[in-house]
């Protein structure tokens, strides 16, 4: 059982990290490669406000939220819509926006180093026991999976009941027919992007309260991110929830019931497993 | 199409022969030119930007305030030429390539971690250069310095260093403080972690230990609660995890979310990093980690001074200090033979070196046998508790809880 | 029945191939550690654009290949001849991209991409456990190999490569694979067996890139696999061959020589500083040439053509 309430856990804080991304990609078209560096900046900023003003990670995420929003907001605007603009398909969108977001997450890794140094940096928040049940967990990693909650179950509403959301969603399925409705696709994408940015450094803040990073960390975020979205579905914010804490609790069965060494391994089988019965995600629309 | 491939080699021709003109105008002999390869990116770039760079910086520094490095009877100043390997082998290489022909560095500081000391030893060899290897610890010490006549190692051998964990336990349950002989032992998988685990299994059994709980994780684990939990429940007396630095402080925090009662904990690199004290504070406490130094000597206090006021952080408390040596070596070294790299070779052989660490010599195997092994958070404070032949360590103290 | 066009750029490559293979005899250490950069990633990223440029399939399993390829040499090189290990990877290369093609017929576009990454990430895991089981831990690979036999080595695959390339280009095999990229589905009923084809030109590329990794094997001299399979190679490939362009066989090589030279100069004279200017020479690279050199060539010469007809 507490297998499972660990495995729940770390899957909350996958939720988190893949949120972001699957806005980015399913609704805003940009399979988004710097996305791990969006989560170390916020990651970062939480660490400074903790110690240079003792500043609660869980404050400093409404000050990181909109600034992410903001800043995701101007390269969607500036870098990627030219992008959106000159590609004739689909999938040569997807070929330049893997590429410019390569590029852009090289680019903020030399700005981190060049600001933070290339030090590891991590600081004590909340990094106490809680019982659950009987058996002990972190703190810091409850309240970080219980703000994931509280996050995708906003995020789940307003996608879901909202006009806006209702129009980010018909943009997943169909951009075609969304500009036919009369949505600005373009408007929209803008806006999804930068929420996939704030919803990242965010988990980034809360993240950092018990992990470890380092300038060059978000690559790994990233490649995680980049599973749990096609596993789940692209532009589905269920199936991103369910992969990840599928995710999680596969990860934790396999590291304590048979080696920690195969946990990765055991990710990537789940994912191409996923990959080769279901391609489209576990809850996707099938391609057509 | 011909002609335009012909322009585009031309113009590789250009640019290959602007890259070979040598990288400042002022390429006068009157600055000792020195290489330094080590990461500032990829995931060994935390490590390095902790032990390594700070140590060059703080050098070239010192040496140039005083007017620069002693040569032939004058006074030269030192340029330091660096590059970023990414943590990448091949970046290794070819930087120390470059460094050899088109810098014409008069020395190289050896690259930073195992695996890049080794990948890069045959080209030392090939250009002649001493290669002072801090950041590499290795069981094949005399297999590579048979090889490669230049190659030196300051910090230890695999054995060594197991050894020395082997012994302050057994110390600890010959004092009594260590009740029982039960161990729970994890590495990371990575070449390091494995090779120091693969080394203590046969050690600890020798010396009476049951190896109670035994697993390894993956480099980059996000959660090692599983690991802890399952190291918890195999109820040992001491904790051991040939860990690397995210890690290092991820076993802690778990061990200290689910209380781990045990009376000896180590975990390896970066225990002695100035950052864990500071993160654990007096939970830190009693946890042994890789590696020490006296912080008490006099010549150690006035390095870390030093350390401090140049580059604003302070030293760690292992490989920055040895690192620091390996400099002094090459400056004492170049003081006595000048820039002759095979004679300064030769020198080092045979030389013993004055250095922050005391008094410091290479056996026939280039191997410096006097070092330290491992050391323990006392009092908010990194002391070296284990070594082979250095002087000021501090009796080991048992682990009481986390608080 | 070679057409006088064809003889001509079959003379040309050949001269340009002895002028490369002839560099140790004239150029300078440095160059030639240079030249083994350029000539490795050349044919890792012309094999690459054999598959993903006709099919427009992105693979970024090349560290996969590459670290198999890597550590075939490693752990056969006390038992075995070099010569015969780079064949070996060669078929295990093959074997494993023969596996996946079948596996990941029915994925296509960013599924594919992100399923190939992943099979690098779960190689380089297996191996990793695989050594900690066996308490092993990095190889050494220890030979009297100098740079300048991996360098003509590298050369001599580059050309086996272009051959290939040429020849794939020539035959049925290359005229179905231009048909895939155009329309698959047309590709399908006009009687092409697509999956086929898609398979033999990723079975191509994969002992292609398995076999550069034995022969840079004895350049790493110690090998672990955080540095056989490292990521970023599949990344640095895909980029060179998109600033050369896949549309053209020689494509990659001119997007790989500028990309090598300007890297050397940013690491040369920026080492602080080289991330961030690799990103921003990328961002030019997408967004200022996005058909590659080799687009760019064709346009000027489309261009200078267009105004001798006007004259």
């Amino acid at each position: 059982m507490d297998i499972v309430i660990i495995g729940l856990l770390l899957g909350g804080t996958y939720a988190l990290i893949a949120m972001g991304l699957n806005l980015q990609y399913g609704v805003a078209r940009i399979m988004n490669l710097a996305n791990g560096e969006m989560l170390v900046a916020g990651g970062f900023t939480a660490f400074w406000f903790y110690t240079a003003g003792n500043i609660s990670p869980l404050l400093t995420i409404f000050i990181v939220a909109p600034v992410a929003f903001a800043a995701n907001w101007l390269i969607y605007r500036i870098m990627l819509e030219p992008l959106v603009r000159r590609a004739k398909s689909r999938g040569q969108l997807e070929v330049d926006s893997i590429l410019a977001t390569f590029g852009m997450s090289f680019i903020a890794v030399g700005l981190m180093l060049a600001f933070f140094g290339g030090d590891y940096f991590n600081y004590s928040f909340l990094a106490v026991p809680v019982t659950i049940m009987g058996d002990t967990y972190a703190q810091n990693r409850v309240v970080a999976f219980l703000a994931a909650v509280v996050i995708c179950a906003i995020l789940y509403a307003w996608i879901t009941y909202s006009r806006t959301g209702l129009s980010l969603r018909a943009i997943a399925v169909s951009p075609e027919s969304a500009r036919l409705a009369g949505i600005n696709v373009r408007q929209r994408a803008a806006i999804a992007f930068a929420l996939g940015g704030a919803i990242t450094a965010v988990g980034g803040a809360l993240i950092s309260s018990f992990l470890t990073l380092d300038a060059s960390a978000g690559v790994a975020f990233t490649l995680k991110a980049l599973i749990i979205v096609i596993m789940g579905g692209v532009g589905d914010v269920r199936g991103t929830i369910i992969a990840a804490l599928l995710l999680g609790v596969v990860e934790t069965l396999v590291a304590s019931l048979i080696d920690p060494g195969l946990t990765l391994a055991a990710a990537y089988t789940l994912f191409i497993l996923v990959l080769l019965f279901r391609p489209q995600g576990l809850f996707g629309r099938k391609p057509t | 199409m011909m002609m335009k491939r012909r322009t585009a080699l031309t113009l590789g021709a250009a640019a290959a022969a602007s890259l070979a003109a040598p990288r400042l105008a002022l390429a006068q002999s009157d600055v000792v030119k020195i290489g330094a390869v080590a990461p500032k990116t990829g995931p060994l770039a935390g490590g390095a930007t902790v032990t390594q760079w700070p140590n060059v910086a703080l050098w070239a520094n010192q040496v140039n305030a005083k007017g620069g490095l002693m040569v032939d009877g004058g006074q030269k100043m030192v340029e330091v030429i660096e590059y970023d390997d990414q943590t990448n082998p091949g970046e290794t290489i070819k930087a120390v390539q470059r460094l050899a022909t088109q810098d014409n560095a008069d020395f190289i500081i050896a690259p930073y971690g195992t695996g890049f000391n080794i990948a890069a030893a045959p080209l030392f060899d090939r250009y002649k250069y001493p290669q002072l290897a801090v950041s590499a610890i290795t069981d094949q010490i005399e297999d590579l310095s048979s090889k490669f006549n230049g190659m030196f190692f300051l910090l230890g051998s695999t054995t060594a260093f197991v050894s020395g964990v082997v012994d302050v336990l057994k110390g600890m349950q010959n004092a009594g403080t260590l009740t029982g002989n039960k161990i729970a032992m994890v590495n990371v998988a990575d070449a390091f972690g494995i090779e120091l685990a693969a080394a203590a299994r046969p050690l600890f059994e020798a010396a009476g230990f049951d190896i109670v709980y035994d697993t390894s994780y993956p480099l980059g684990t996000q959660d090692l609660s599983p690991v802890m939990k399952a190291a918890k429940a195999a109820q040992p007396n001491a904790f051991v995890a040939w860990s690397y630095p995210p890690d290092t402080f991820g076993l802690t925090e778990q061990a200290i979310i689910e209380d781990l009662q045990v009376e000896a904990y180590y975990t390896a690199v970066a225990t002695c990093f100035p950052a864990f004290g500071n993160r654990f504070g007096a939970a830190a406490n009693g946890i042994l980690g890789a590696g020490g130094s006296n912080p008490d000597d006099e010549k150690f206090k006035a390095y870390a001074a030093a350390h401090m006021d140049v580059t604003g952080s302070a030293p760690d408390g292992w490989a920055s200090a040895t690192t620091y040596a390996s400099l002094q070596i090459l400056e004492q070294s170049i003081a006595a033979v000048g820039l002759d790299r095979e004679g300064v070779t030769e020198h080092v052989k045979a030389t013993t070196f004055d250095t922050v660490l005391g008094d410091m010599s290479f056996n026939a195997n280039n191997f410096n046998e006097r070092f330290w092994t491992v050391g323990q958070w006392q009092d908010g404070v990194y002391q070296g508790v284990g070594e082979t032949g250095r002087e000021g360590a501090k009796a080991v103290q048992l682990k009481q809880g986390w608080a | 029945m070679i057409a006088g066009k064809e003889l001509q750029g079959v003379i040309v490559a050949t001269i340009l191939l002895l002028i490369a293979g002839a560099l140790p005899y004239y150029g300078s250490d440095y160059l030639l550690s240079l030249g083994i950069t350029i000539a490795m990633f050349t044919v890792l990223a012309t094999s690459w654009a054999l598959f993903s440029g006709p099919t427009h399939y992105i693979s970024l399993a090349t560290a996969a290949f590459f670290g198999l390829g890597t550590y075939t040499a490693g752990l056969g090189i006390e038992t075995l001849p070099f010569w015969v290990l780079i064949g070996l990877a060669g078929v295990l290369g093959a074997g494993l991209a023969a596996l996946v093609g079948l596996a990941t017929l029915r994925l296509s576009g960013v599924y594919f991409v992100i399923f190939t990454l992943g099979l690098a990430e779960l190689v380089r895991q297996v191996i990793t456990w695989g050594q900690n089981m066996t308490g092993q831990k990095g190889l050494y690979v220890l030979t009297d190999f100098t740079e300048a036999n991996l360098y003509q080595m590298l050369v001599a695959l580059g050309a086996a490569v272009f051959l290939v390339g040429w020849l794939i280009n020539r035959s049925r095999l290359g005229f179905a694979l231009r048909i895939i990229g155009d329309d698959e589905t047309v590709a399908a009923h006009s009687g092409i067996n697509t999956a086929l084809a898609k398979v033999l030109l990723f079975m191509v590329s994969g002992a292609v890139a398995a076999m550069t990794g034995a022969i840079l094997a004895p350049r790493y001299v110690y090998i672990e696999p955080a540095l056989a399979f490292t990521p970023l190679l599949s990344f640095q490939v895909v980029i060179m061959a998109l600033l050369g362009g896949v549309h053209r066989l020689w494509g990659p090589i001119v997007g790989v020589i500028p990309f090598t030279i300007i890297l050397e100069t940013i690491s040369a004279n920026f080492p602080n500083q080289v991330t961030l200017f690799i990103g921003i020479v990328f961002l030019v690279i997408v967004y200022f040439i996005p058909r590659g050199f080799a687009g760019l060539i064709e346009q000027m010469r489309d261009w200078s053509r267009s105004r001798e007809g006007l004259t």
